[in-house]
C-alpha cells in the first residue's frame, strides 16, 4: 500500500544496498536497554563459560586482557530501526575464548548473560567461525557504560539486542532457550536481512 | 508478572486517521482506528510503516498515549523533529481520513497494569510522556488507589503535552502527585525550573520509595533521569526505561 503523500528521504544508492529492510542510517549511536545503565567495577568483573549449569572456564578482567585481542569493523542494525555503518570494535573472538578454555562448543545453543540479569540467545554457530567477539573497546577507547562497557557481546550480523551489553558469560544450553526480549515477543534468531524483529516474522 | 500476551504474529494492518489535534507548537496527536485491533497494555507502542510510490519504505515506533479501552481506536502523539523523515510527514502531510500502515501492540517490559501494583513513579522528558500518559489514564480507571508520582520535564509551559488534562488530574486525584519542570522558561507558580536534579528527586520520593519506576524520553534524558533515580536509592531492578533516541554520542 503506498502512503498518500509520502516520498521519504531515501538513502544514497551506495548506502541502500547496505541497509536491511525497514532500517535507516544514523550517524549517532542510539541506545536500547530495558533499564538503567549498570556501573560494573573492573575488579568485580569476570567472564564465565558454562556448559549447562557447570562452569568450565572463568577470567578476571586482568586475565581477560591477556587473551588475544583483534579488531572487527562492521555495520550494526538495531531493531528500533537505526543502522550504523563501519562501527570499529576490538576485543576477543569467541573462537579464541573457546580455544583458551580448551573446549569445543558442547551444544548448538548459547545463552549470553549480563551483569544486570539480561539474557539473550544466539545459536552457537553464529558465535564461532570469526563471526562474534566479546568487545572491550569501541573506536579505540574503552566502551562507555551506556554502550555496554566494560565488555559487551558483538554479534553484528544479528539485530543488536543480541549483542548483550555488560556481558559476563556464555552458557551452552541443550535447547534454544529464549532470553529477555525473546520471551517478550521478539524473534528467537533476529536476522535483520530477513527482518526477523518479532515472533513469527 | 511481566510480559503481556503477545500475539503469535504481528501482522501489518491499515488504520484510518480519525482525528488530529495540535497539542503543542511541536506535537500533534492522532487518533487512529486500526482495521482489526485486539487491545494492548498501557506503555506499549506500535510500529508505523510508510511506503513511497516506488516501494521505498520507512518504519518508526510510536507509543500509545490513550488508555486501553473498548473504542477500537488508539491515540498517538508525535513530536516534529526538524530534519526528520517520518515525524514531519505526520505534521505536514497526514490528514483526517488518510490510511496508515501499522502493526502492534509491541513491548512486553515497559508496561503497567493493575496486577503490577504500586506505588509507581513515572518520569517523562518531552514526548516521553506518551506511554506514561497511557499508564496514568489506565490507572485512573482501574486502580485509582495506587499512589502515583509523575515527573514531566518540558522545554516551556506551552510544550507540555496534554497540559489541561494533566493539571486537572493533579488537582482532582488525591493519590496522584504531578511535578512539572520547565528547562527553558522561568518557573510559573507551582512549577519547577531547570533540568531534573536531586532536589526534584527528593520531592518526587517524599512519600517513600516506589515499587516500580518508568522513565521515558530521549536517550540522554533517560540516562540522566535513571542515574538520578538510582542515586536516590531506588532499587536497580525496579526501574524500567524506554529510550526514544537522539543521542549524539
Ligand atoms: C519504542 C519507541 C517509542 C517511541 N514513541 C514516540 C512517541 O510516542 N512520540 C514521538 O514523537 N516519538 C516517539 N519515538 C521516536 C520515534 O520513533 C522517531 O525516532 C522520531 O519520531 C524521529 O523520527 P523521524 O523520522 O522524524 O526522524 P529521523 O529522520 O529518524 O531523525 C532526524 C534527526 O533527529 C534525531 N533524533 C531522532 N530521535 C530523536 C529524539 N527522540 N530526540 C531528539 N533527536 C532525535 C536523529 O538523530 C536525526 O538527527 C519512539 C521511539 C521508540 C524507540
Amino acid at each position: 500500500m503506498a502512503t498518500r503523500g509520502f516520498f521519504g528521504k531515501r538513502p544514497s544508492e551506495g548506502e541502500s544496498g547496505r541497509l536491511p529492510p525497514g532500517q535507516y542510517l544514523t550517524e549517532d549511536f542510539p541506545v536500547l536497554s530495558a533499564g538503567p545503565t549498570p556501573r560494573v567495577d573492573l575488579d568485580k568483573w569476570s567472564f564465565t563459560l558454562k556448559d549447562g549449569v557447570r562452569p568450565v572456564a572463568r577470567w578476571t578482567w586482568d586475565e581477560f586482557a591477556k587473551l588475544p585481542h583483534v579488531k572487527l569493523t562492521r555495520d550494526i542494525h538495531c531493531v528500533t530501526k537505526w543502522s550504523k555503518f563501519n562501527t570499529a570494535w576490538s576485543g576477543v573472538m569467541i573462537d579464541d575464548i573457546l580455544a583458551e578454555a580448551g573446549i569445543d562448543p558442547p551444544t548448538a545453543f548459547t545463552l549470553a548473560h549480563s551483569f544486570d540479569g539480561y539474557t539473550t540467545n544466539v545459536p552457537t554457530a553464529d558465535l564461532i567461525g570469526g563471526k562474534a567477539m566479546v568487545a572491550t573497546a569501541y573506536e579505540g577507547k574503552p566502551i562507555t557504560p551506556d554502550h555496554g562497557g566494560p565488555a559487551r557481546l558483538l554479534v553484528p550480523h544479528l539485530y543488536f539486542w543480541k549483542s548483550a551489553k555488560w556481558v559476563n558469560g556464555l552458557q551452552f544450553t541443550q535447547r534454544d532457550e529464549g532470553g529477555f526480549w525473546e520471551l517478550r515477543g521478539y524473534h528467537m534468531y533476529g536476522d535483520p536481512w530477513r527482518e526477523q524483529r518479532f515472533t513469527g516474522d | 508478572m511481566d510480559g503481556s500476551a503477545q500475539p503469535k504474529r504481528l501482522l501489518w494492518q491499515e488504520a484510518v486517521i480519525e482525528a488530529i489535534h495540535a497539542e503543542t507548537p511541536t506535537v500533534k496527536s492522532f487518533r487512529l482506528r486500526p482495521d482489526s485491533w485486539t487491545g494492548f497494555t498501557a506503555g506499549q507502542h506500535v510500529d508505523i510503516r510508510l511506503t513511497a510510490p516506488d516501494g521505498y519504505q520507512a518504519q518508526r515506533s510510536y507509543s500509545i498515549g490513550s488508555a486501553p479501552d473498548a473504542s477500537g481506536t488508539i491515540e498517538l502523539a508525535i513530536e516534529a523533529l526538524p530534519d526528520g523523515e517520518v515525524s514531519p510527514f505526520f505534521h505536514d502531510v497526514v490528514e483526517v481520513g488518510d490510511r496508515i500502515e501499522l502493526r502492534g501492540p509491541i513491548g512486553g517490559h515497559f508496561i503497567w497494569d493493575r496486577p503490577l501494583g504500586g506505588p509507581i513513579l513515572l518520569i517523562a522528558g518531552g514526548s516521553g510522556l506518551v506511554p506514561l500518559m497511557s499508564i496514568l489514564r489506565h490507572r485512573a480507571v482501574v486502580a485509582p488507589e495506587v499512589p502515583a508520582v509523575l515527573v514531566v520535564s518540558a522545554r516551556r509551559y506551552d510544550d507540555l503535552i496534554w497540559r489541561t488534562e494533566l493539571l486537572r488530574r493533579a488537582a482532582e486525584d488525591p493519590n496522584l502527585k504531578v511535578i512539572v519542570t520547565l528547562t527553558r522558561e522561568q518557573a510559573r507558580p507551582g512549577l519547577r525550573f531547570g533540568r531534573i536534579d536531586m532536589g526534584l528527586m527528593a520531592d518526587a520520593l517524599a512519600g517513600g520509595l516506589p515499587a516500580l519506576t518508568y522513565v521515558c524520553g530521549s536517550t540522554p534524558f533517560v540516562e540522566a533521569a535513571a542515574n538520578l533515580v538510582l542515586a536516590a536509592g531506588v532499587p536497580f531492578e525496579s526501574v524500567r526505561t524506554e529510550r526514544y533516541g537522539g543521542s549524539k554520542v
